[in-house]
């Protein structure tokens, strides 16, 4: 594993995401759920909504790091209400 | 009919994703690893955080390359699609001359992107290229290797040459899977030309067309052998791509830090353009299909 150069901050990065992804697939097993429509006018399913949050979080923290020169975990809270607002309102 | 459910049938999924994660998710872990490191060789890395992201994100050379890619892929986009579309509508609809024509629309997709790009590297030299010496002769002053526009229109034509047919065969097909009595009824109401095209032909051919256009993006938006074969880049920086400029940052200078950011966010806006043109393309068919 040496040569993949891990470090502990990208450790904990995809454990997270890992983690993520298994919560909500046994949430999609255990509760099953039909896809609604929200503001986008799309059907979206729970795991459709975590990939719009993740994807769009990438990009928030990439905005944030390009034109705001705060610090990181600014962009972080930005991506929490993301997240809310895309479980709530997509 | 009752539909089975039975998660054990998950179990047969189980060798794609091993292999899938041997070969896509662990590189691309070890990109997110290296995009946060600085490395000079024999595997010994030093934590940067996200400094690496930053200089991408501010990088002017970056800039200039992504404003190249995206008018390469929207100038092709703008000729390849109306083009395609132009084609397919003057194709014979069936008899002989239909294979004749699908043949020979086939054949610059078979040829190997490297093999494309040295066919119109030599098609376009002055001193012994057909094209680049027919033009010399009709007093046109063209050179692709030190002219930036000439460069550029050698490596428009070489991707129209190449890609065009992809678009042409899917309007095709699209325009094939009309049934004859749409146009019978547009004849009966005297329908113009114009209008057959605007309210039958295109309708019916939405989702080929959405489906190639977001080929061609894609594919479009990764080149790399093509102008790398015919320019290598150049004049000076004039035909870099993304892509080409990656692989100097990565291989050429072995900034491998700075290059594995630079994946991670060429990656990310990759995977933004083909959730969007999927979600489209997914809804299409939902509200075709209701």
């Amino acid at each position: 594993m040496e040569w993949m150069a891990w470090t502990w901050p990208t450790a904990i990065f995809f454990i997270v995401i890992a983690s993520l992804l298994i919560a909500f697939t046994v949430l999609a097993i255990r509760f099953p759920e039909t896809p609604r429509v929200g503001i986008l006018r799309i059907e979206t399913t729970r795991g459709d909504r975590l990939f719009i949050t993740l994807l769009g979080s990438a990009f928030i923290n990439l905005a944030w790091l390009g034109l705001i020169s705060g610090p990181q975990w600014g962009a972080l809270i930005v991506c929490l209400v993301f997240a809310a607002a895309v479980f709530r309102w997509v | 009919m009752e539909k089975t459910v039975n998660h054990k049938a998950w179990l047969l999924v189980l060798p794609v994703l091993v292999l899938v994660a041997f070969s896509a998710v662990i590189p691309l872990m070890t990109v997110v690893n290296y995009s946060v490191q600085d490395s000079f060789g024999n595997n010994v890395f030093f934590w940067v955080g996200l400094e690496w992201f930053h200089e991408i994100l501010t990088s002017e050379r970056i800039h200039n390359a992504l404003g190249r890619q995206l008018m390469f892929s929207a100038i092709i986009l703008a000729i390849e699609i109306p083009l395609g579309v132009f084609i397919a509508l003057n194709m014979p609809k069936r008899g002989i001359w239909a294979s004749v024509c699908l043949v020979l629309m086939a054949l610059p997709l078979l040829i190997p992107w490297n093999v494309v790009g040295t066919i119109w590297q030599v098609f376009g030299r002055v001193d012994i290229g057909l094209l680049g010496h027919t033009l010399a002769a009709m007093g046109i002053d063209y050179n692709y290797t030190q002219d930036a526009f000439d460069a550029w229109v050698t490596v428009i034509v070489m991707d129209v040459w190449h890609w065009t047919s992809l678009v042409a065969l899917l309007a095709y097909a699209g325009l094939q899977s009309i049934p004859e009595a749409y146009y019978q009824a547009a004849k009966i109401d005297q329908a113009s030309r114009w209008a057959v095209f605007r309210y039958i032909e295109l309708p019916k051919m939405q989702g080929v067309l959405l489906i190639a256009i977001l080929l061609r993006f894609m594919d479009s938006f990764m080149i790399y052998t093509e102008p790398f074969v015919v320019t290598g880049g150049g004049p000076g920086n004039a035909t870099t791509f993304l892509s080409i400029d990656l692989v100097k940052m990565a291989l050429g200078q072995f900034d491998l830090g700075p290059a594995a950011a630079f994946s991670i966010i060429y990656f990310l806006v990759i995977l933004l353009i083909s959730w969007v043109f999927y979600t489209v393309m997914t809804n299409l068919d939902k509200r075709e299909g209701a």
